[in-house]
């Protein structure tokens, strides 16, 4: 059993192994649990959804969305005449999946001429992102041009232009003091007259509950449409994966002010349960198209539902036995 | 709003206790189920919210949550003292070394909780209570640490010392401390990278900065909006490094910042400041009792108990002998003028419906000013009346009616349908009283806005 797995990672390597690594913490806390639970139980009861619902919530998948899942799985258990846990198990971790699925069209940005706006509240990552991002996109071959609009925070203008280095794109403004939005106008027509592909633009972290800061993003992504409409536009918030169920009230508030095309979720290396991840696409069906998982410029993964949920739950080499 | 507060979700489930009247330890049970889910809700860990739950349980069901106040304010006011016990009693300052000797203090958290504002903030909080900080440049490895660094200790104008890149953290550390000796700083702040708990070698690195240079103070610091996983940072943190304080981040935001709880309740260590915005002076003492109520999000019922308490002790022998008359059905309209003079030293009814958990009502969703406008119009008619005809409402004849509505500037019918919601309100206390062990107090005669009650 434990070499076919080891076979498996092996085959999957470059793609998600560095997610499966870092999430080896937190598939390992939910595994467990769910398996003690699964063992812990001759039958499906009350007891047996309770003990789930601590799991899930454990995994930060919130109130909320545990809610729905088990209403769901209560559903098809019932519809599928499933009495075992492990059956019941199965149910969940496809359910999960299902819910998980990521449009293949949501990456379309990559290969046409695009304006991607990161955004997000403090420290969870955006301009490591837009770095990794650059770093992926000029890989690919794309013309990236990347502007740094924060121009708040103590040497993020630095921050940025050694990213910009290391992903080997050129940057635009990063001084101290400037107005954001006039950094945005210079970058899209500096963007439109080098015929870039990619223009990604970092933002300064803001928190969604500070009005003028939000306004001050509205405009900037106003002037954004306006200046380059024929662009493809992309708007991703960035979000921590160890942010609680905050994170959710970021997307929603975020969203008001600039339409959310993705998520970027970071630092899935550490013992962050993605469980946030699903509680996201469950509240606000906007799907996560990127995690972060490390501090390098290659630690930027698309996601992958399948994947996701299979290092979440570790199901390789278990599924043939059912079914 | 942008999510339901923990108030609201309270108060939902408060409603519901007030809805079925007396308790019973499934209700209790069942109402704490609930508070459980809005902890949750509030990013408390898991397994503090059992723990919890647990304590406010054994408190709640054995002692008398029925008597004094209301349940469902007995139950809030348990489970407010219940956290605030858990978070730690007071306010604590850094400890500094005594006399001359230069105080070490590090920080330490994961990447972007904000480490290096936190550095600068308390720096100039140091300052302002005349102490000499100096700020070592630990962090080499994000891009631009340094220089941010440097920024920030301008703005406050406290001296910044860096070695660059190529130098490991505790050899930084070291020379930081020989220059402050040097150079009549008292107070050295090492800014260190922020890192993964699992992350062993960085981990080592901490270590290793301790293990080289006497460090007093290690923080760390935890953005307010983590989730589920702030017990695992906390406590790997402190097992593997040791943490003697712990600062809060980002609770400028709209989190209800249940992490604090969980870290407290893991770590028992104390929360020195919470950060609460962008500008290096935004650092602020962190209060236990707050914090509860920002958790909890339920300061203005708290207030409401904490009056009700006192009102309920200066009124205690009357509500005693108006709750025995109750009982035998003999409630009166003197009894019911002493409630209104009761309810209104605690602001009256709109103000008490708005901050009332159990009656969930917004000040929006109901007409509070009609309520109370139709609160005195009702007054007026018992005031209206003889004290003979409040001591004995049967006394009430049609002629004595009419008399009262002109006395009351009302119609007559007004005063006829008053008296008879009085009656049957009578009864309903009758039966209540029956069973009841004892005075319920005010709110226990407070069957709501559409109850029998003559509101
Ligand atoms: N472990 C880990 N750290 C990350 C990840 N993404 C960003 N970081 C770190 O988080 C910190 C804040 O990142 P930064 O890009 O400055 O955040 P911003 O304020 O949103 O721009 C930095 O120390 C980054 O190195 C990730 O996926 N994993
Ligand atoms: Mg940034």
């Amino acid at each position: 059993m434990s070499e076919e797995k080891q076979e498996e990672k092996k085959e999957k390597k470059g793609f998600f192994a560095r997610l499966k690594q870092g999430l080896t913490k937190t598939r390992d806390n939910i595994v467990r649990g769910i398996d003690s639970v699964f063992s812990g139980f001759s039958s499906i009861d009350d007891d047996f959804y309770e003990e789930l619902e601590e799991i899930l919530i454990m995994g930060d998948i919130g109130v909320n969305a545990t809610g729905d899942i088990l209403e769901r799985l209560k559903r098809e258990v019932k519809e599928k005449h499933v009495k075992e846990p492990s059956g019941c198990k199965q149910l969940l971790i496809e359910s999960i999946r299902e819910q998980m699925q990521v449009d293949t069209a949501a990456y379309d940005f990559e290969q046409e001429k695009s304006v991607i706006m990161v955004i997000g509240v403090n420290g969870v990552g955006k301009t490591t992102s837009v770095g990794k991002l650059a770093g992926r996109l000029k890989e690919s071959g794309r013309k990236v041009l990347i502007a740094a609009a924060d121009t708040f925070r103590a040497a993020a203008g630095d921050q940025l232009a050694e990213w910009a280095r290391r992903a080997e794109v050129p940057m635009v403004g990063g001084s101290e003091g400037a107005d954001p939005a006039s950094v945005v106008y210079d970058a899209v027509t500096a963007a439109k007259a080098r015929g870039v592909d990619v223009l990604l633009i970092d933002t300064a972290g803001r928190l969604h509950n500070k009005k003028n800061l939000m306004e001050e993003l509205r405009k900037m992504n106003r002037i954004i449409d306006r200046e380059f409409p024929d662009a493809h536009r992309e708007n991703l918030i960035v979000l921590d994966g160890t942010t609680g169920q905050n994170a959710l009230v970021q997307a929603r508030e975020f969203g008001e002010v600039a339409e959310l095309t993705g998520i970027i979720l970071t630092k899935m290396d550490g013992t962050a349960k993605g469980g946030i991840a699903v509680a996201i696409q469950s509240e606000l069906n906007i799907p996560v198209k990127y995690i972060g998982v490390g501090e390098g410029i290659e630690d930027l993964q698309r996601f992958d539902a399948d994947e996701f949920v299979n290092a979440l739950f570790d199901v390789s080499g278990e599924e043939d036995g059912d079914d | 709003m942008a999510f339901e507060s923990l108030t609201d979700k309270l108060q939902r489930v408060f409603r519901n206790l007030r809805s079925k009247g007396r308790l019973t330890e499934e209700d209790v049970r069942a109402a704490l189920r609930e508070v459980k889910m809005a902890l949750l809700e509030a990013d408390v860990n898991f397994k503090v919210v059992k723990q919890f739950i647990k304590a406010v349980e054994e408190r709640a069901i054995g002692q008398d949550v029925m008597n004094g106040l209301n349940p469902g304010q007995m139950v809030i006011k348990i489970v407010n003292e219940e956290m605030i016990a858990l978070m730690g009693s007071e306010t604590t300052e850094i400890t500094m070394q005594p006399g001359k000797a230069v105080t070490v203090i590090m920080m330490a958290g994961l990447q972007g909780a904000g480490k290096t504002t936190a550095v600068a903030k308390i720096a100039g909080k140091l300052k302002t209570k005349g102490k000499k900080s100096l700020l070592a440049a630990c962090d080499i490895y994000r891009p631009a640490a340094i220089e941010q660094l440097q920024i920030n200790g301008r703005k406050q104008e406290v001296d910044v010392f860096e070695m660059g890149t190529d130098h490991k953290p505790v050899e930084i550390a070291r020379s930081a401390i020989a220059h402050a000796e040097k150079n009549g700083h008292n107070v050295v702040i090492l800014d260190t990278a922020g890192r993964l708990h699992i992350d062993e070698d960085m981990m080592a690195e901490l270590q290793e900065i301790k293990a080289g240079v006497a460090v007093h103070q290690t923080l760390l610091v935890v953005d307010a909006m983590t989730g589920q996983d702030a017990v695992n940072v906390a406590k790997e943190f402190d097992e593997k490094v040791g943490i003697d304080g712990v600062v809060l981040s980002k609770m400028d935001g709209d989190t209800r910042g249940g992490a604090a709880l969980s870290i407290k309740a893991v770590t028992g260590k104390p929360i020195l400041y919470v950060s609460m915005g962008e500008k290096l002076s935004d650092l602020e003492q962190f209060y236990p009792d707050r914090m509860a109520n920002r958790i909890l999000g339920m300061g203005d019922v708290l207030s409401l108990i904490e009056k009700a308490q006192e009102n309920i002790d200066i009124d205690e022998e009357k509500s005693r002998e108006m709750a025995g008359r109750m009982k035998k059905g003999k409630f009166d309209f003197e009894d019911y003028l002493e409630s209104l003079k009761q309810m209104r030293n605690m602001g009256g009814l709109s103000s008490i419906l708005g901050m009332l958990p159990g009656m969930g009502i917004k000040s929006a969703d109901i007409d509070s000013e009609a309520s109370d406008r139709q609160l005195r119009q009702s007054e007026a008619i018992v005031l209206s009346m003889t004290k003979a005809e409040r001591r004995n409402p049967k006394l009430l004849n049609p002629q004595r009616k009419y008399r009262i509505a002109k006395g009351a500037g009302v119609d007559v019918a007004v005063v006829n349908r008053f008296v008879k919601q009085f009656e049957q309100s009578q009864k309903v206390m009758k039966q209540l009283g029956g069973g009841g062990k004892h005075g319920r107090g005010m709110f226990g005669g407070f069957p709501g806005r559409k109850g029998g009650f003559p509101f």
